[in-house]
């Protein structure tokens, strides 16, 4: 059980890797789009055989962060056709240079947080820490508002594989509740988006500096 | 399904109700009337529920702490929803649909958090308020609200989803103790003292941080200039009394978890540092700060650093602290909504244009004055209070350079402050505007000087039984129940 969950936490890690080196904006949604797939199925394997409710729960964490959020987003790519690249404050070498050390220091810091006998071998908690970092560089050096969004969703899935230890201590409808936060989430943010770029006539973010003291 | 669940199942009733009115005139009176019907339901689920002080293992429940918000909150948004239809009468170029839906859905996930016994659910309703709030602030549809709404709703999503990260440390905490994982707060308060503790304190700083940031604590509070900014005044009125009330609560919530795993010490230096960086931050923007409405979203970040510090102190200094967060609350609404009267006919936020307010509105500018002396601590209004329960708390506890730093800080606040506001409301209008006093309709005005009245209320005399229930909030959170 633990090396299939390890293998999809693998992949889970590259596609971080992914979404810092890839110019296109299309590519970064799908890669967020993947990792919500490998998390409802990361979530199947290691809570699977206890019941409905966690396959329920499983397949909504896919459907809806692998299959609905990526869609609102591609959504929102495709009202403004113009420029559809990423455009980062830093070239992408840099950006993966950043995301390996951001790796680098999830599975170093892991080792040295106190963690139970069942944790200590699994990849779950470098993962979700690493994923978090990866979110907060897409977050801060990226220029356009929707690869913002993007951002946040890498954090969101982050902190998702390190609620993955945790399964008893949510009731059904609380976790389903935290899911349907984020749908709506990206949803509003999407349609501001849509606003941004009707305004600004651009996938915003750049534009958005009228503001300030 | 607990009964309880009813004080949020109302406003979401309303709001769908709102959903389906066709009528723009109609609409908006259903705020007050969902706001009015909330005050019996309260009371009825208040004392059917049997002493407050003992909470429920469900993951929902009235804690002391909850009572107080949910109490607070109703007669809060009871004001700012009786403003709310003369209001969109007056912008009745403006849809309002989603405006007075998305109000009431706020109004329930604020209600929803209030009730919340469990970390996620909490999570999961003060998000909501976010989301919820987004439509609200881009009500005017111009470039300048939707940067302001952007920055709102990434920053608290960032902020809230650290928080959510914040949670999950705080249920792993129990889990590596080997004791059974529950994120319901009091079972977690219960077994605090055998939580592991690096776990625990990650999750302190995550929770602080992540709460904090909707709170609007510096450095975190960049979005808050923006949104109060350029949101109408009314939804200022709700973000700066209703929504950081409620992350506030939040964060005391968490506190009371460290102080009972015997860490206390620890979150009172972070709540400390929080509240002192906060009220030097609001304070040296204030300084020439040339738009009124952002002057405020200052001022609204020195508050939040004035509840921190209160906080951090404990014993009498919490007691201070709660209360303060009800002062400032109904302050804040007199300052939001007689700003936005001003706003509305000048046409402008910056004193470069708007000055005389005094002969042009006197009702509104007169309530703005009087917030303004309120807010800034002047006696006999509430604040005055509050923030002298707070300062009396630190010196008794031996505090003096804590307490040194209070009083600097609010001279320079009063100051800075003082500089902007006294040229809005004193000198000449400016040629161009119409030398005659406007209009000043009597539905603008009432629900300021009901508020007011509040404001001054609670600085002469605080009813008995609200003493009572600030002082027991304040031991629950201390755990000297």
């Amino acid at each position: 059980m633990s090396e299939v969950l390890n293998l999809l936490l693998v992949i889970f890690l590259l596609l971080n890797f992914w979404m810092l080196g890839t110019s296109r904006l299309r590519a970064v949604i799908h890669c967020a789009g993947a990792q919500g797939m490998l998390l409802g199925a990361a979530y199947l394997a290691m809570h699977g055989a206890s019941g409905l409710r966690a396959i329920a729960l499983g397949l909504a964490i896919a459907s809806i962060k692998g299959v609905l959020i990526p869609r609102i987003l591609i959504g929102a790519l495709r009202s403004q056709p113009i420029r559809r690249e990423v455009e980062p404050f830093v070239s992408f070498t840099v950006s993966l240079l950043l995301g390996a050390l951001a790796t680098g220091l999830a599975v170093l810091f892991a080792r040295t947080l106190p963690l139970i006998e069942a944790d200590a071998g699994a990849l779950l908690v470098p993962t979700s820490l690493a994923t978090v970092l990866t979110g907060f560089i897409v977050l801060t050096t990226r220029r356009k508002a929707l690869t913002q969004v993007v951002g946040y969703l890498t954090l969101e899935n982050g902190i998702f594989i390190f609620g993955l230890t945790l399964i008893e201590a949510m009731p059904f409808l609380v976790e389903a509740g935290i899911l349907l936060d984020v749908l709506v989430a990206v949803f509003v943010m999407g349609v501001v988006v849509e606003h941004i770029v009707r305004e600004f006539s651009s996938l915003g973010g750049d534009e958005l500096t009228e503001l300030r003291e | 399904m607990s009964p309880l669940l009813f004080a949020v199942a109302v406003p979401l009733a309303f709001a769908l109700t709102a959903l389906a009115i066709p009528s723009e005139r109609v609409r908006p009176w259903l705020l007050p009337v969902a706001a009015v019907i909330q005050i019996p339901l309260l009371a009825l689920l208040v004392s059917s529920h049997g002493s407050p002080a003992a909470p429920g293992d469900d993951w929902v429940g009235l804690d002391p702490l909850g009572t107080l918000l949910l109490a607070y909150l109703t007669v809060f948004f009871l004001c700012c929803a009786c403003y709310a239809p003369a209001y969109l009468r007056l912008r009745a170029e403006r849809p309002n649909r989603i405006f007075c839906t998305m109000l009431l859905v706020f109004f329930a996930m604020m209600n929803l958090f209030g009730l919340s016994q469990h970390v996620g659910l909490m999570w999961v309703a003060i998000e909501a308020t976010t989301l919820s709030t987004g439509p609200l602030l881009y009500f005017n549809h111009n470039p300048r609200s939707i940067e302001a709404t952007w920055k709102y709703l990434l920053i608290g999503s960032v902020g809230i989803a650290l928080a959510l990260l914040g949670s999950f440390f705080l249920g792993y905490s129990a889990l590596h103790a080997g004791l059974e994982t529950s994120l319901v707060l009091s079972d977690i308060t219960a077994h605090a003292v055998d939580l592991s503790r690096p776990w625990l304190r990650a999750a302190v700083v995550l929770l602080l941080v992540g709460y904090g940031t909707k709170m609007g604590l510096a450095p975190m509070h960049t979005w808050k200039p923006d949104a109060y900014g350029e949101a109408p005044g009314l939804v200022g009125a709700i973000l700066a009394g209703g929504v950081t009330s409620c992350a506030f609560i939040g964060v005391l919530r968490f506190y009371s978890i460290a102080v009972a795993a015997g860490d206390a010490g620890f979150a009172r230096e972070l709540m400390l540092a929080f509240g002192l960086l906060s009220m030097a931050v609001g304070g040296v923007f204030m300084v020439r700060q040339r738009d009124y409405k952002r002057m405020l979203a200052y001022s609204s970040v020195e508050h939040m650093g004035i509840l921190m510090l209160g906080a951090s102190v404990g014993g009498a200094g919490l007691f201070g602290s709660l209360l303060h967060m009800l002062n400032n609350g109904f302050t804040k609404g007199v300052l939001f909504l007689s700003a936005a009267n001003i706003h509305r006919h000048f046409g402008s936020r910056s004193i470069e244009h708007v000055q005389g307010a005094l002969r042009v509105l006197p009702a509104s500018a007169t309530l703005f004055l009087l917030g303004f002396f309120a807010v800034t601590g002047a006696p006999p209004f509430g604040p005055f209070l509050s923030e002298f329960t707070i300062l009396r708390a630190a010196v008794g506890d031996g505090r003096i350079a804590v307490a040194g730093a209070f009083l600097a800080l609010l001279l320079l606040v009063f100051i800075g402050m003082g500089a902007t506001v006294l040229a809005v409301v004193q000198g000449e209008p400016a040629p161009e505007r119409e030398p005659a006093p406007a209009r000043e309709r009597f539905s603008q005005v009432a629900p300021i000087i009901a508020l007011l009245a509040l404001v001054l209320l609670l600085g002469v005399w605080i009813p008995e039984r609200l003493e009572s229930a600030l002082w027991s909030a304040a031991r629950f959170i201390e755990g000297t129940r």
